[in-house]
């Protein structure tokens, strides 16, 4: 039995009332999936993550977390209901320190409770305890990228919300944050990420929504999506690809 | 050349300086320059003597603290002074400023700043009117410290009332999580709101604190020069210096950069002469505008 932790209904929303971006969107993700949102360049795949972490008005709609209505929600208090959301860029405070960043996040716990929630950061990320002192602007690519995910991690969300995690990361980091993810899966938190890279997304998702004009158009299994010629003619625009064990490796799938 | 100029220098420098933290404090959080922040200086001044007289109606005269010209009404005015300019940047934010800000163009809010300056000072001088007035008229002797250096007792007092602020307020941003929320709130607005950051509460630290230090930089031009209901405005351009000097954001710069200023002036009246005081600031701020403008502290914006 499934249980749905976000659920998306005919969703509306755009930065300018009467002109909505995300145009009747629905969308589920269950507990322990991680779910990709794909779509062309415009389709409002970025729009509609903002707007369920309230960064964008929604007009019409409803999103439910654990069942619970968090559609009018402002921003700033859906760590604490549960929703944690990591922007695609500017997603670190780049003159804090690493250990302060993961530090502000820490608001909707007592203080005493902060020490362990960082330390169990620090496990996770080694890297980030090497460069605990280290301001978040001078940390590489594929560290902030780290960081922003540790941020986002340390309140224990119920879901992990990304924006495009690989944008502007040189290929060697691009694999890295995906077998993050994948292990972050593992661990038991739920996913729900917009990709670009629509290939190394899915190897490591479970299911995939095609998003075109503000719509979901297309949803299905991770696995074959890809290979769907639907998608290839909607999003991919190139011709359907063999599934390739190597490909997957290569990414760094939960294979 | 007397070295005489350095104890005035760090006496007007913690002045300017304990103003251009709320200056620098509402530039980097509510990115914009508030042009009535030496008016809160006059408000809280003007406030604090307005309790010191009510104090004395309901005690009668209470006599200094030997050696110092004041006694303990200053202290409990200058702390209920604090707490009303707190809650007139608070008021003044509610019904002007947060009204302003929803355009999202600094420009409006820094002319409505302005608009907001002026009805502060006109309304101090329809009742106190503009004639200067003085929290004590008794005189103090300096003392001599060597080197032909001579310093009050009321100096020493403020000196040290100042070190004690900035080093409460550098803590206060550096390490507690209000701190850390105020800081997050200056790099990257957007990001703080998804870290869970209550702007609105954040916005509201920013005018208690700046609002507060600029009662206190008042109460202490009161207490070693005189009180007028221009005296902060009189403020602003050395409180901008200051603040751009240091480093728009950063408070130990805004500090460092009021030393410096009130270093500079008081060199200057000594040198060259006062009547060139008022230009010092200008000049600084218009070199560092040129040669350096992140200022001393300051981080170049992306």
């Amino acid at each position: 039995m499934t249980e749905a932790v976000l659920d998306v209904s005919d969703l509306e929303a755009g930065y300018e009332p009467g002109v909505p971006i995300v145009r009747g969107a629905s969308i589920t993700v269950n507990k322990g999936e991680i779910v990709v949102v794909l779509g062309p360049n415009g389709a409002g795949k970025s729009s509609l993550i903002k707007a369920i972490a309230g960064l964008v008005p929604i007009s019409r709609g409803k999103v439910l977390l654990d069942g619970r209505d968090i559609t009018a929600a402002p921003a700033h208090t859906m760590v604490r209901l549960g929703l944690a959301f990591v922007p695609q860029t500017e997603n670190v405070f780049p003159r804090m320190s690493v250990e302060d960043n993961l530090k502000v996040a820490c608001g909707i716990f007592e203080r005493r409770q902060v020490p362990a929630r960082i330390d169990e950061m620090y496990t996770a990320f080694p890297d980030l305890l090497r460069q605990r002192r280290t301001p978040a602007g001078n940390l590489s690519g594929g560290q902030r990228q780290m960081l922003a995910v540790a941020r986002a991690l340390v309140v224990h969300p119920k879901v992990l919300v990304l924006d495009e995690p690989s944008a502007g990361l040189s290929p060697k980091f691009v694999s890295m944050v995906f077998e993050m993810l994948a292990a972050i899966r593992k661990s038991g938190v739920t996913i729900l990420l917009v990709e670009q890279n629509a290939k190394a997304a899915l190897a490591i998702g479970d299911r995939a929504y095609v998003l075109v004009e503000g719509k979901e158009q297309h949803e299905g299994a991770a696995s074959t999506l890809w290979n769907d010629p639907v998608i290839a003619e909607l999003y991919l625009g190139q011709r359907p690809l063999q599934k390739d064990s190597a490909t997957r490796a290569e990414t760094g799938g939960a294979a | 050349m007397s070295l005489q100029f350095v104890v005035d220098g760090l006496i007007t420098g913690s002045m300017i300086g304990l103003g251009a933290i709320g200056v620098t404090l509402t530039y980097s959080i509510l990115r914009f320059s508030n042009f009535a922040h030496g008016d809160f200086m006059a408000w809280g001044t003007y406030a604090t003597l307005s309790i010191i007289g009510a104090i004395t109606a309901m005690f009668g005269r209470v006599a200094p603290i030997a050696p110092l010209s004041f006694g303990w009404p200053l202290i409990v005015a200058l702390v209920a002074g604090m707490a009303l300019t707190a809650l007139l940047a608070l008021l003044l934010d509610k019904v002007l400023f947060s009204r302003l800000r929803k355009q999202e163009q600094a420009i409006i809010v820094v002319m409505g700043s302005f608009g907001a300056s002026m009805a502060l000072r006109s309304l101090l001088e329809f009742i106190f009117t503009s004639r200067p007035t003085y929290f004590s008229r008794a005189i103090q002797i300096a003392m001599p410290v060597g080197f032909g250096v001579r310093i009050t007792p009321d100096q020493i007092a403020l000196l040290l009332l100042t070190a004690v602020l900035v080093l409460g307020v550098h803590l206060l941003t550096t390490r507690t999580q209000t701190g850390r929320s105020m800081q997050a709130m200056s790099q990257n607005p957007a990001l703080a709101r998804i870290t869970g950051i209550d702007v609105a509460s954040v916005v509201r630290v920013t005018w208690v604190i700046g609002a507060a230090l600029a009662c206190v930089a008042g109460v202490m031009i009161g207490v070693l020069v005189q009180i007028r209901p221009l005296m902060g405005f009189d403020m602003l351009l050395p409180m901008f210096a200051a603040a751009i000097l240091g480093g728009i954001g950063s408070i130990p710069g805004a500090v460092l950069g009021g030393l410096i200023i009130g270093l500079a002036e008081a060199g200057a009246v000594q040198l060259i002469g006062a009547e060139w005081r008022a230009a010092v600031s200008f000049i600084i701020l218009m070199a560092v505008l040129i040669v350096r403008p992140i200022g001393l502290f300051g981080v170049r914006e992306r």
